[in-house]
């Protein structure tokens, strides 16, 4: 992924004066870089002449730039809060939100750990330390190490809100200061397959051989799913959120080429193919 | 002409000599501007002394407390293993090392400060905190400790680099005098050349810490970054460095967060302004 971004990076430096007028800025959330990567190389490949640019750096990051005027297009894996929207709208920008996918959100253990399913309410508990041993999870007696994204990124704040907090905006619920806050998914990918105490959350997309990943049930008396593409698509799976591209009003020229690409058939299969889930 | 000339390139010098203090005061000006705001919604003791650090709540917990002594222990550790290795090696180059080793010596460590921070703590991330989870039988290597490794090779080059030229300008005569005196070589050393560059060696240390309590990328990517109070150097920190790092992307330009950031950002700078003015006494101490 970082070579990627590093490629498209240079790249943008040794083209982006040639190509100024045909050139996109995509920024945004690490969980879509990957997916946004593989539409703008698709993009690239049938339209040699335009340019789009992918880094990522999380939602916040993504559309802060949008409201500074630095990118074309955030990616968002959250919806863009009140207080985003009222500052655009201070700098004349207006920002235009399009649901392009969906993201199953796993959450992933060691394969070493015998625990292989978890309720909600499990989770909220763990993720907040009211449990801290893994014997209170159907474990072995092992202190949880948990591990969570940093601040900055949509996955964080989606997962602090819907599992945390279980939805209730009233809740007061907040990771536990013990949790690690590493600053990527692949850091948190790397650290559970080292780490036969680490509990972590991530898109669907990064799950390998070296993690596990939870069946898990809304509560107990509903069915545990795994986090699959069609689990995620029929509903069974219950942690899921919508993906975003936000543009500076409803887009135009090659913004709209692009992003009719994206919701274009050929888009969505890609979506498909980089483990995320087709809104259609 | 000439002292025209003389003239224009005096004031062209004066002009660089100001330029580096208009840029710190323009700097610290800005840091204060920004940073202050954060005190109009969270009082100061609040602030410094709180507990908690959860800046994207509603309402927020700005505490920095957790972070001030993750950045303390990370450093103290770091200070722990790189000043005796540090100034061991400075003793070594300067005064016992043959000619042909001191000069690999020195060109090694010269490229040990020029590996770009990042590397260290990418190599630190997949060789050392396994390491540190396996050594000491923890939950996780992304420790303080692992932090304070890391760091000690990169305060390393500073220490040694300044208190090997301390130890070079103790003036021969001091060694000769000791050894006419009927000292062993180490007996010199120790009794009489490192006091005497003593001065030399505190600024080198001093310079060494405030190398340490200001890198960022090594300590984000392996101490953790877990907001909590350390009760030992086998837990996880956060330092205020990468807590900058990691949230300035995030932070609304504006917001409290925002500003509780830049207020941060005051405080690594009154850190380690302290940490450069001891440096500059000891300094003065020696050339008195």
């Amino acid at each position: 992924m970082f070579n990627r971004i590093v490629i498209a990076a240079l790249l943008s430096f040794c083209f982006g004066a040639a190509y100024a007028a045909e050139s996109i800025q995509i920024k945004g959330s690490d969980t879509i870089v990957n997916l946004s990567q593989s539409w703008a190389e698709r993009f690239m490949e049938d339209n040699p002449d335009d340019f789009i640019a992918v880094t990522g750096g999380g939602s916040g990051t993504g559309i802060a730039s949008l409201i500074s005027g630095t990118c074309d297009i955030a990616n968002a894996s959250r919806t863009i809060k009140e207080k985003e929207i009222a500052l655009a709208k201070e700098r004349g920008i207006n920002p235009y939100e399009i649901k392009v996918g969906l993201d199953g959100l796993a959450v992933v253990v060691n394969p070493k750990n015998p625990v292989d399913r978890l309720t909600e309410s499990q989770l909220s508990d763990i993720f907040t330390g009211k449990i801290s041993n893994w014997k209170d999870a159907g474990g072995e007696d092992k202190k949880i190490v948990i591990l969570s994204r940093e601040v900055n990124s949509g996955t964080h704040v989606y997962f602090k809100e819907h599992i945390l907090r279980r939805n209730d905006p009233k809740s007061r619920e907040e990771f536990a200061p013990s949790a690690l806050l590493m600053p990527s998914s692949q850091a948190i990918a790397d650290e559970v397959s080292g780490n036969p105490a680490a509990i972590g959350y991530y898109g669907m997309g990064y799950i390998s051989d070296s993690q596990k990943a939870l069946k898990i049930a809304k509560d107990e008396n509903s069915e545990y799913a795994s986090p699959t593409i069609e689990n995620v698509m029929s509903g069974k799976y219950p942690i899921s959120r919508p993906l975003y591209i936000y543009t500076n009003g409803e887009p135009k020229g090659l913004v709209k080429k692009f992003v009719d690409f994206i919701l274009s058939e050929d888009g969505q299969r890609i979506v498909l193919e980089t483990d995320f889930v087709p809104i259609n | 002409m000439r002292k025209f000339k003389e003239f224009i390139i005096e004031k062209l010098i004066l002009f660089s000599g100001l330029a580096s203090i208009f840029f710190v005061v323009l700097i610290f000006l800005f840091l204060l501007k920004e940073g202050l705001a954060v005190f109009k919604t969270v009082g100061f003791f609040d602030f410094l002394l709180g507990k908690k650090w959860y800046p994207i709540s509603e309402p927020a917990r700005l505490g920095i407390l957790p972070l001030i002594l993750g950045s303390l222990l990370v450093t103290l550790g770091a200070a722990l293993i790189s000043i005796p290795i540090g100034v061991g090696c400075a003793v070594y180059i300067a005064e016992v090392a043959p000619l042909k080793i001191k000069e690999i010596l020195k060109a090694g460590i010269e490229l040990l400060a020029a590996i770009p921070s990042v590397v260290l703590g990418f190599i630190g991330m997949v060789t050392l905190v396994p390491w540190v989870k396996h050594m000491f039988k923890i939950p996780t290597g992304l420790t303080a400790l692992s932090g304070s490794i890391m760091l000690a090779f990169m305060a390393m080059p500073t220490i040694v680099s300044i208190a090997e030229d301390a130890l070079y300008s103790v003036p021969k005569a001091y060694k000769e005098g000791a050894l006419a005196l009927g000292a062993t070589h180490w007996q010199a050393i120790y009794r009489v050349i490192v006091p005497a560059a003593s001065p030399g060696i505190m600024a080198a240390v001093m310079l060494g810490l405030g190398r340490v309590i200001g890198e960022t990328m090594a300590v984000m990517m392996i101490t953790g970054n877990a907001a909590v109070i350390p009760r030992s150097i086998l837990e996880p920190v956060r330092t205020l460095t990468a807590t900058i790092a990691a949230e300035m992307g995030e932070a609304v330009v504006g917001s409290e967060h925002y500003f509780a950031l830049f207020a941060v950002g005051i405080v690594l700078f009154v850190i380690s302004f302290a940490i450069n003015v001891g440096a500059d006494l000891f300094l003065h101490k020696e050339n008195k």
